[in-house]
């Protein structure tokens, strides 16, 4: 009751400006909170290197000049960024609705593969970038939409754990991809790295003029917002979330909700087909076994550290690239194991988590007058 | 050597010993899972606990001498991670396959960390039973050469699947899954029935790594495991939460795996790809084939985040 | 573009000061003397794997020993953005002034690139890749363990009772495809009786994979194993486990197995670790293009085990001879194994004609298919 007393005994000029301040006080609770955590998984890990005879002061160090420290350092973490958003965000739209789905992976490979297959008929005809590479994109995400719509589809209408599915998925993808780059689509230029044919030169996807990344990352920004519009600002987003919530109400209100899970998960299947393209139109210039390098996987990560929303997606990712690219700045200088920012992630990302539990217990970050 | 071509044969054959050599780390983490889930949790970690099993297990077989003491410190180290997991969780707000999947990032790395040391030497294996004396063939005795770890799982699944139907600790567990708060107004305590059973299972869990490299295939590698962990854990609801379909799925698994060598070894080359992939194309055919949307999951705990 | 770089030139100076204490030397920019310079190795595993990459890690030590050379290392670093990104790192933060990739993929397009992006910097790589139409700065160095598969072949061939060798193979590429047919041909020389099985994994590591083909192989009759795949523990030991006998491939195996090791092919990298050691040491510069077998010393064979019988050990010594002699594995008439005419009666491929690093078939005496 005090509380709200002085509040009243506020002078209204100075209504909005308190106001202001408290929403920042209890807004900064989804910074303050996270800090906290990155700060005690640092000081336990810290603990780890001091067992280990090794220097905190020289890793952490390491570990920012590596990954944020320099204008080389920035490139290199945003570089190992920009596939994790769009997998990751193949992840978030889902889970939206309550899906949890692992499969990324394989609608970037197989979202890869059928941008390079689909440049093949094209470059031998000569055509020019412009044509080549809005195919190839058009192919990379139809594909991955319908890959992981395809387990959208077994999910509600055959009722197959989309969970599982998308897994066992994700291995037959790589195995249809190696097949056909192995086999049929094998080009005899490279006889010891089986690859399909190059895309050549002229039509690589080049880097954002003035930084050294390629235009991946901006696409994957562009494309997260639009996503968060989506999620959070349209009727199509609200009856996800609805469904998510409680699928029995939603059936109940009308919401067509094989239609939304269908069209959520070849939503998130596009996202990464589109990763799946900038690996082959941006980096390899071909599709190759490289193209299952994992960030499938290490976008499910991203995406539940970014509780499944896409706006914070893009930092998680940028931060997960940074501990990345500092990995091997630490291997070189300390002689340590490349398991060693493995350990420090998974340190770092129990600690995160285990700190969501703390949301809403702190009385600093809550509402005058909560009286929880 | 004559007369012990058995040609094509061998391919159902191999696919016997397949599943006897290669089930075990799939039978022992999905029974952990089993358990871990039918109090009402998910540990998506069990493959970071796998392979953290895997690498302790070698570890100290061989610093010991010892395979059983192996099998023994894997089980306990993923007691440990199953512990930890199993704290976390029961904190109100926190994410169980979230968790899951940090904690598999954090088993591996720590795993691939301490493991350095043990690629190169070799530990002293865990040793096999011998029951095809009775056959003439070398192909039938080499696949009965048994390890004592496939047997033990054997009678796990089996005791598992009477324990859950029959006991009064498994009446607890399935309660406290199926419905949190019926288990509360008995007076048992959720949050202990649960933090027990994912300590337990992980301990099974760590068991099944240690199979790997102290059995089969048999030796410590970064690459040992290729995501066995997590096809277990789906194998647990692709069973239904039932032991002794685990141990059916297991097998299935393990026997589809040696399809693709065993072509091969009998002339058949061609897209050895898809048969290296069948384990994972028939797992999907066999739920297309066996899952309806009307029936929902039968058996699935009510309370498990993954099936709600 | 220029203005980036000049802001990223000053954003680095800045920063170096900033942590000179932390860190120092940290911006040793390219050496002027050779006597002063940084070396990076990158591994696409780990530098303990029991193959491919402690072949090449044990080997780089001998660049360490040079006077004011100091090496800097990273281990499992992917064929993806994350190699290119670990070149230019090395470059830009550790001063690198000589880099060996040696990993496959390394090469097209991200070595290349690099060598581009970097003219003062040296880069190697380890297949014979580099042509005279690639930059100038990066170049190859090559074992070719073919020959050496090759002595294998004449040690089995006269080791099995049953006529039937298994091959493991990870992925049906020219470099695997040369090991599986010089060993085919070597062990077809000295017993026409005798074929080889392969069984593709299509992985260059998974264990238990390979465990599985080693158990079809010797299920399916063959009494002599050997392997191309990154680390050939699982293989080793799961055949000594069988009782049947086997051979290495990489580094030695021979401890794997006391009963049945007969003798493997071994890369010597430190022999041309060495030679750049020397060349460094003395200021010269490395050569672009560095390859060679048995001639060279840059091939060998594991000393033969229990499992060699007498006459395995003198043919194999007999072709080894040969090998250093430059004799041909690769002559016609030679057919592949549906049948088809590879090499014309008459025509002979040298050790090292360039023909090897684009074999596409397997030659007849070998069970398995390519596709």
């Amino acid at each position: 009751m005090a509380d709200i007393a002085q509040q009243d005994a506020t002078p209204a000029v100075y209504g909005g400006l308190a106001e202001l301040l408290d929403r920042l006080r209890r807004s900064s609770e989804y910074v303050l909170i996270p800090l906290f955590a990155l700060v005690a998984a640092g000081l336990l890990f810290s603990i780890f290197l001091l067992a280990l005879g090794q220097s905190p002061a020289t890793f952490f160090s390491l570990l920012w000049r590596g990954g944020f420290g320099t204008g080389f350092s920035w490139e290199n973490t945003l570089v190992r960024a920009a596939p994790l958003i769009l997998t990751a965000l193949c992840v978030a739209v889902p889970a939206r609705l309550g899906l949890t789905i692992v499969g990324g992976e394989g609608a970037l490979v197989l979202g890869g593969f059928a941008a390079a297959v689909a440049s093949i008929p094209l470059v031998n005809a000569g055509a020019p970038s412009f044509v080549v590479l809005p195919v190839m994109g058009l192919c990379a995400i139809a594909v991955g939409g319908l890959w992981i719509g395809l387990v959208g589809v077994l999910r509600h209408y055959r009722g197959i754990n989309e969970t599982i599915a998308s897994l066992l998925m994700s291995y037959i993808a790589i195995a249809i991809m190696n097949f056909f780059v192995e086999g049929a689509l094998r080009d005899p230029a490279n006889p010891n790295k089986p690859s399909t044919q190059a895309i050549g030169e002229a039509n690589m996807i080049g880097d954002v003029p003035g930084l050294g990344v390629h235009w991946g990352l901006p696409v994957g920004i562009v494309v997260a917002i639009l996503l968060w519009v989506l999620m959070n600002r349209t009727t199509f987003g609200f009856a996800a979330r609805v469904t998510g919530g409680n699928v029995r109400a939603a059936r109940a209100q009308g919401l067509p909700v094989g239609r939304l899970i269908v069209i959520s998960c070849a939503i998130a299947g596009a996202c990464a087909g589109l990763a799946g393209f900038f690996e082959v139109a941006a980096i390899q210039g071909k599709a190759n076994a490289s193209l299952a390098a994992g960030y499938g996987f290490t976008g499910i990560l991203v995406a539940f550290l970014a509780r499944q929303n896409p706006l914070a997606i893009v930092p998680v990712a940028v931060f997960l690239g940074g501990i990345a690219a500092a990995g091997g700045l630490i291997q070189r200088r300390m002689g340590m194991p490349d398991a060693t920012v493995q350990v420090l992630q998974g340190l770092m990302f129990v600690v995160l988590l285990v700190s969501e539990t703390l949301y809403g217990r702190m009385p600093f970050f809550r509402a005058r007058g909560d009286k929880r | 050597m004559s007369g012990t071509d058995i040609g094509f044969w061998g391919v159902p054959l191999a696919m016997f010993a397949g599943a006897i050599r290669v089930s075990t780390p799939f039978l022992f983490v999905s029974l952990g899972e089993c358990l871990t889930e039918k109090s009402g949790r998910i540990n998506l970690g069990l493959e970071g606990t796998l392979v953290f099993g895997a690498m302790s297990g070698y570890a100290v077989s061989y610093l010991s001498g010892s395979p059983w003491l192996g099998v023994l410190a894997a089980g306990i180290s993923g007691m440990f991670f199953g512990a930890i997991h199993g704290y976390i969780c029961k904190l109100p707000k926190v994410n169980d396959i979230a968790i899951g999947i940090a904690m598999m990032l954090f088993g591996t790395g720590l795993a691939f960390f301490f493991g350095k040391p043990f690629i190169q030497p070799q530990a002293p294996h865990l040793p096999s039973i011998n029951l095809g004396g009775w056959s003439d063939y070398p192909q039938i005795q080499s696949a009965l050469e048994i390890n004592p770890l496939f047997l033990v799982g054997i009678v796990l699944a089996v005791a598992m699947w009477w324990a859950f139907k029959n006991t009064r600790w498994g009446l607890i567990i399935r309660m406290t899954g199926d419905s949190a708060p019926a288990a509360l107004a008995m007076g048992y305590s959720v949050d202990l029935v649960r933090f027990l059973a994912t300590t337990v299972g992980g301990f099974f869990a760590g068991v099944g790594g240690a199979f790997l490299s102290l059995y089969y295939p048999g030796a410590w590698s970064e690459g040992l495991s290729s995501g066995q962990g997590l096809m277990a854990v789906a194998l647990v609801i692709f069973s239904r939460w039932n032991p002794l379909l685990c141990f059916a799925a297991a097998l299935l698994f393990g026997a589809a795996g040696a399809i693709g060598p065993a072509l091969q070894s009998v002339g058949i080359t061609q897209g050895y790809y898809f048969f290296n992939a069948a384990p994972y194309l028939l797992t999907l055919f066999i739920m297309i084939a066996s899952v309806s949307p009307k029936r929902s999951l039968k058996g699935a705990p009510g309370e498990l985040s993954i099936t709600k | 573009m220029s203005a980036f770089s000049l802001n990223r030139r000053t954003l680095l100076k800045s920063a170096a000061i900033g942590s000179l204490g932390l860190t120092t030397g940290l911006l040793t920019r390219r050496p002027a003397f050779a006597a002063d310079l940084t070396i990076g190795i990158i591994y696409v595993g780990s530098r303990d794997d029991y193959g491919w990459n402690q072949a090449h890690a044990v080997a780089a030590k001998a660049l360490a020993a040079v006077p004011g050379v100091k090496v800097v290392e990273e281990e499992n670093v992917p064929e993806t953005v994350a190699v290119a990104k670990t070149m230019e790192s090395m470059v830009e933060l550790d001063g690198a002034g000589l880099i060996f990739a040696t990993s496959f993929g390394y090469y097209s397009p991200f070595m290349v690139d690099a060598a581009k992006k970097y003219p003062d910097v040296q880069f190697r790589h380890a297949a014979p890749l580099w042509t005279d139409k690639d930059p100038k700065n990066a170049g190859s160095y090559f074992g070719y363990l073919d020959q050496a598969h090759y002595i294998d072949g004449i040690a089995a061939g006269l080791s099995t009772k049953s006529n039937k060798l298994g091959f493991v193979a990870a992925k049906p590429i020219s470099s695997v495809l040369s090991n599986i047919n010089s060993f085919a041909i070597g062990a077809r020389k000295v017993n026409p009786n005798a074929t080889v099985q392969v069984i593709f994994t299509g992985d260059w590591s998974m264990p238990v994979r390979e465990a599985e083909a080693t158990n079809a192989l010797i299920d399916a009759g063959c009494d002599v194993i050997t392997c191309h795949v990154d680390s050939p523990k699982t293989v080793i030991q799961n055949a000594e486990a069988k009782g049947v006998k086997s051979c290495g491939h990489n580094a030695s195996q021979a401890d794997l197995a006391p009963k049945g090791f007969i003798t493997g092919a071994e890369y010597k990298w430190e022999t041309i670790y060495k030679q750049y050691a020397d060349t460094l040491a003395k200021g010269g510069e490395l050569p672009n293009f560095l390859s060679g077998g048995y001639d060279l010393d840059f091939v060998q064979n594991t000393p033969y085990g229990a499992g060699a019988t007498p006459e395995a050990i003198k043919a194999a010594d007999a072709a080894k001879i040969e090998m250093k002699a430059k004799v041909p594995v690769y002559v016609g008439p030679l057919k592949d194994n549906t049948g088809k005419e590879v090499i014309p009666a008459g025509t002979v491929h040298a050790p090292y004609d360039p023909w090897i690093d684009q074999i596409n078939f397997l030659v007849e005496g070998v069970t398995g298919s390519i596709t």
